[in-house]
C-alpha cells in the first residue's frame, strides 16, 4: 500500500530548521495494521500528514500504490484523500454546526454522492456504529465517545483504503477508549482495511499488527502482534 | 458557474444548512456586518435620491430660465454708452429740464419698450448661428423692457454736477418677449403652457397680439381677451400662459416682428434685429462643439450653455448640488468603503477562528474551490441581508429628505449692470429699480428612489459581500491542510 524512501522532513522556524523525519525507509502492506508510538514531537503526526497526502516530504518519495503522493499535483492529492484515505483525529473534528449525519455526509460531498444516498449510508453507517438514534444530534449533544464514533463513521463511509488515525483514543475515558479500540480492530478485521493509528498508549499499540518506535525522527520497527485480517 | 454555484449544486440542500447553521452560530457577527453593508447602502440610496432629486430641482428651473428644447442661448453685452435701463424718453426730459428747457411742475409721463439688457443682434448674426454645422434650429428673440415714468419736473434747479431731484417720479415696469412665431419650440415660449384663451400662431406674426405670463396676469387682473398696453401700442391679450415651476418668465409674449417695430435701443430701432438668439444642438454631445463654432463666428457674443447657467446659479439650490456631489459622494464612498472593509475583516476573523475546521475538511478532501464557495456563500448571504436592509434604510432616508421637503432657492445673477453715469443717488435709486433684478426661483426639493437606484445599491451589497467572500475564501483556500491541523493539534 505504502511505500517509503528515505524521506525526510524539515521545518523551517526562522533562522532554525528541524527534521521531523530524518530519512525514514519504510513499508506498509494492504491491510496491515500499524500502530506508531514514540515520545511527542518524535514526527509521528507528521509521518501521518505524509501518509495521508497532507503535506510534503522535503525529500525522499511517499508512494502510495504506485502513485508520489509528494510529486503528484494537489488536485490529484486531493481525491486521492477523498476516495481512498480516512482520517480520525484525537479531538474528533467535527463541524460543530452541523448534525452527526452531516457530519458523516462530509466525507461523500467530494465525491459527488447524491444528496438522498449520502444521507443513507451516512445513516446506515452511523447505525452501524451503534449512533443510530443520535443522527440529528450535533457533536456538542454527544458524548467524547458518540463524537469519535461519528468521527469514525464519517472516515469509514467511502470505504477508504486506508485509514488514519491520530491519538483517536486521546481524549477518551478508560472505558470508551476500549470500546473504540475495540470497534477499530473489529473495523479492520470485518473491512480489510490499511490501519496506520500513531497512539502513547501501550495497551493500544500492542494489538496492532506492527508496531513501530518514532523518536528523534527516526522509526523503529516492533514485533508483529496479530494476524491481518482475511 | 460561479465558485458558490458549483459548490450549490454539488452539495444540494446540505450547501444552505451548512452556510445558515454558520451563520446562525455566529449570528451577532453575521448581523453586525450586514448592518455595516446596510448603512452604507442606505447612505448611498439616500445621498444618490437626493443629488437625483438636487438635479431634478436644477433641470426645472434651467428648463423654465432657459426654456426647453434649447441647448445654447448667444447674446452679446450691452455696449458701452448704448443707455442703460433708464427709457431713453426720460433721459430726455432730465436733460430738457436740466437745460432749463421744461419748466418746474411741468407734468410727464413716458413709455418706452426698450432694449437694455443685451447689445441688439443683426440677421445676419443669426443667419450665421444657424449656419453652423452642428446647429439644427436657431430662432433669435427680443428681451425688452416695458418702462413706464410718470412724474413731475422738480422744483429745484439741477447743476451740471449733480445735486438731487426733489420731485418723486414713480415707475413701472414689465419684462416683454418678442418671440419668433415661426420656431415656438425654441425659446421663451418652448415650456409655456397655455391656461386660458390661445396661443399665438405664424398667423399672428404682425398682429397686435399678445400672451401674458398667468402671475403678470393674476397680480394685474388681465385675462384673454383683455388688452395690454406695450411701449404705447395696445395689444390684445388672447391667451394666458405658464411656464414650469421656478422660473422667471416675461411677464408679456408679442411676435417678434412687433417687438421689432416698436422696441428701441437708446434712440435706435430694432427693425430686423434680436438680442437672444436660442440654438438647438444636434446632440448633447455637440454642445462644447456648437459652442466654439458660435464663439469663433460671433466673437463678441456670449454663449451660455444650461451648464454655464446651472455654475451661475447661487442659493441653496447650488450649495445644495454642491454638498451632494461632493460631501455626500464622499460621505457614501467612504462609508461604504468602510463597511466592505469591516466585511473583509470580520470574515477573515471568522475563517482564522474556523482554522480547524477547513482543515478537516480538506484532509476529507474537500477542493479549495468548494470551501471558497462555502464561504463565499455565507458571505453572499450576509451581502444579500444588508442589501435589503440597506435598501429599506436607504428608501426610509429618502422618504424623511421628502417629508421633510426642504425648499432651495436659486438665485440666476441680473445679467445688467445699472451704470447711470452723472446721475444723482435718487437718480441712481431709480435707475437700480428699472434695472433687471437677480432671478431667485424656489424650488421643493425631493429624494426619488428608482428602481435603478435600489439595484445599484443591492448590487453593492452583493460586491461587499462577495468581496469580504473572496478575501476570506482565499484565506482558507490558503491554509496549508497540515498546518490547520497541526495548529488545533
Amino acid at each position: 500500500m505504502y511505500q517509503l524512501s528515505g524521506v525526510v522532513k524539515e521545518y523551517r522556524t526562522g533562522h532554525r530548521t528541524v527534521t521531523a523525519l530524518g530519512g525514514m525507509d519504510l513499508v506498509i502492506g494492504d491491510g496491515e495494521w500499524l500502530a506508531v508510538q514514540g515520545p511527542t514531537g518524535g514526527g509521528k503526526s507528521t509521518l501521518l500528514q505524509l501518509l495521508g497526502g497532507l503535506d510534503r516530504p522535503t525529500s525522499g518519495t511517499v508512494e502510495f500504490g504506485h502513485q508520489d503522493l509528494g510529486r503528484m499535483r494537489e488536485s490529484a492529492v486531493t481525491r486521492v484523500r477523498a476516495q481512498s484515505i480516512g482520517f480520525i483525529f484525537q479531538s474528533f473534528n467535527l463541524i460543530p454546526t452541523l448534525s452527526a449525519a452531516e457530519n458523516v455526509e462530509t466525507a461523500l460531498v467530494p465525491l459527488g454522492v447524491r444528496a438522498a444516498e449520502r444521507r443513507a449510508r451516512a445513516e446506515r453507517m452511523l447505525a452501524t456504529l451503534g449512533l443510530g438514534d443520535r443522527l440529528r444530534h450535533v457533536p456538542s449533544e454527544l458524548s467524547g465517545g458518540q463524537q469519535q464514533r461519528v468521527a469514525i463513521a464519517r472516515a469509514l463511509v467511502k470505504e477508504p483504503a486506508v485509514l488514519l488515525a491520530d491519538e483517536p483514543t486521546g481524549n477518551l475515558d478508560e472505558g470508551t477508549r476500549d470500546e473504540i479500540i475495540a470497534l477499530l480492530e473489529r473495523l479492520w478485521l470485518d473491512r480489510g482495511l490499511t490501519m496506520v493509528l500513531v497512539t502513547h498508549d501501550s495497551a493500544i499499540a500492542a494489538r496492532a499488527e506492527r508496531t513501530g518506535l518514532l523518536r528523534d525522527g527516526l522509526l523503529t520497527m516492533g514485533q508483529t502482534a496479530q494476524q491481518p485480517p482475511g | 458557474m460561479t465558485t458558490a454555484g458549483r459548490a450549490l449544486a454539488s452539495m444540494g440542500p446540505m450547501f444552505f444548512s451548512y452556510l445558515w447553521r454558520e451563520l446562525s452560530r455566529r449570528k451577532r457577527q453575521a448581523v453586525f456586518i450586514a448592518l455595516g453593508l446596510a448603512l452604507g447602502v442606505g447612505l448611498v440610496i439616500t445621498v444618490t435620491a437626493a443629488a437625483d432629486g438636487v438635479r431634478n430641482s436644477q433641470a426645472t428651473v434651467l428648463h423654465a430660465l432657459y426654456g426647453v428644447g434649447t441647448d445654447l442661448t448667444v447674446t452679446q453685452p450691452p455696449s458701452q454708452g448704448s443707455g442703460g435701463p433708464i427709457p431713453f424718453g426720460f433721459r430726455q426730459e432730465i436733460k430738457r429740464a436740466r437745460n432749463g428747457e421744461i419748466a418746474a411742475g411741468t407734468k410727464i409721463s413716458i413709455n418706452d419698450l426698450v432694449n437694455n439688457q443685451y447689445s441688439a443682434l443683426t440677421a445676419s448674426s443669426l443667419a450665421a448661428v444657424a449656419r453652423q454645422r452642428d446647429v439644427t434650429a436657431a430662432a433669435g428673440a427680443l428681451t425688452l423692457s416695458d418702462d413706464t415714468v410718470t412724474g413731475t419736473i422738480p422744483s429745484v434747479s439741477l447743476g451740471a454736477g449733480g445735486g438731487s431731484i426733489s420731485s418723486d417720479f414713480t415707475t413701472a415696469s414689465f419684462t416683454v418677449a418678442g418671440v419668433d412665431l415661426a420656431s415656438r419650440s425654441l425659446g421663451p415660449l418652448s415650456s409655456a403652457r397655455i391656461t386660458g384663451g390661445h396661443l399665438l400662431t405664424a398667423a399672428d406674426a404682425n398682429a397686435n397680439d399678445a400672451l401674458v405670463d398667468s402671475g403678470y396676469a393674476a397680480q394685474h387682473k388681465l385675462s384673454a381677451g383683455g388688452h395690454i398696453d406695450v411701449g404705447g401700442t395696445s395689444f390684445t391679450i388672447t391667451g394666458i400662459v405658464s411656464v414650469p415651476q421656478g422660473g422667471n418668465p416675461p411677464n408679456v409674449y408679442i411676435p417678434l416682428a412687433r417687438a421689432q417695430a416698436i422696441g428701441k435701443t437708446g434712440q435706435a430701432a430694432l427693425a430686423g434685429k434680436v438680442n437672444t438668439i436660442y440654438v438647438s444642438a444636434a446632440s448633447a454631445a455637440d454642445i462644447p462643439a456648437v459652442q466654439r463654432e458660435i464663439s469663433a463666428a460671433l466673437p463678441k457674443a456670449t454663449v451660455t450653455d444650461s451648464s454655464n447657467l446651472a455654475s451661475e446659479v447661487t442659493g441653496s439650490l447650488a450649495s445644495a448640488s454642491s454638498l451632494a456631489s461632493n460631501l455626500g459622494s464622499w460621505l457614501s464612498v467612504a462609508v461604504l468603503a468602510a463597511a466592505f472593509g469591516l466585511a473583509c475583516l470580520l470574515t477573515l476573523t471568522a475563517v482564522a477562528r474556523r482554522v480547524r475546521e477547513f482543515g478537516t475538511l480538506k484532509a476529507l478532501g474537500w477542493r479549495n474551490r468548494r470551501i471558497i464557495g462555502q464561504v463565499m456563500g455565507e458571505s453572499l448571504v450576509i451581502g444579500i441581508l444588508g442589501g435589503v436592509a440597506g435598501a429599506v434604510l436607504g428608501y426610509a432616508g429618502a422618504a424623511v429628505v421628502d417629508a421633510v421637503a426642504p425648499r432651495l432657492s436659486a438665485t440666476v445673477p441680473a445679467s445688467t449692470a445699472a451704470a447711470p453715469g452723472t446721475l444723482s443717488a435718487r437718480a441712481q435709486s431709480l435707475v437700480k429699480a428699472l434695472s433687471a433684478a437677480p432671478h431667485t426661483v424656489t424650488v421643493t426639493l425631493s429624494a426619488p428612489v428608482t428602481v435603478r437606484l435600489i439595484l445599484l445599491a443591492v448590487a453593492l451589497a452583493l460586491a461587499g459581500g462577495l468581496l469580504a467572500g473572496g478575501f476570506g475564501g482565499w484565506r482558507a483556500a490558503r491554509l496549508r491542510p497540515a498546518a490547520a491541523l497541526a495548529r488545533v493539534d
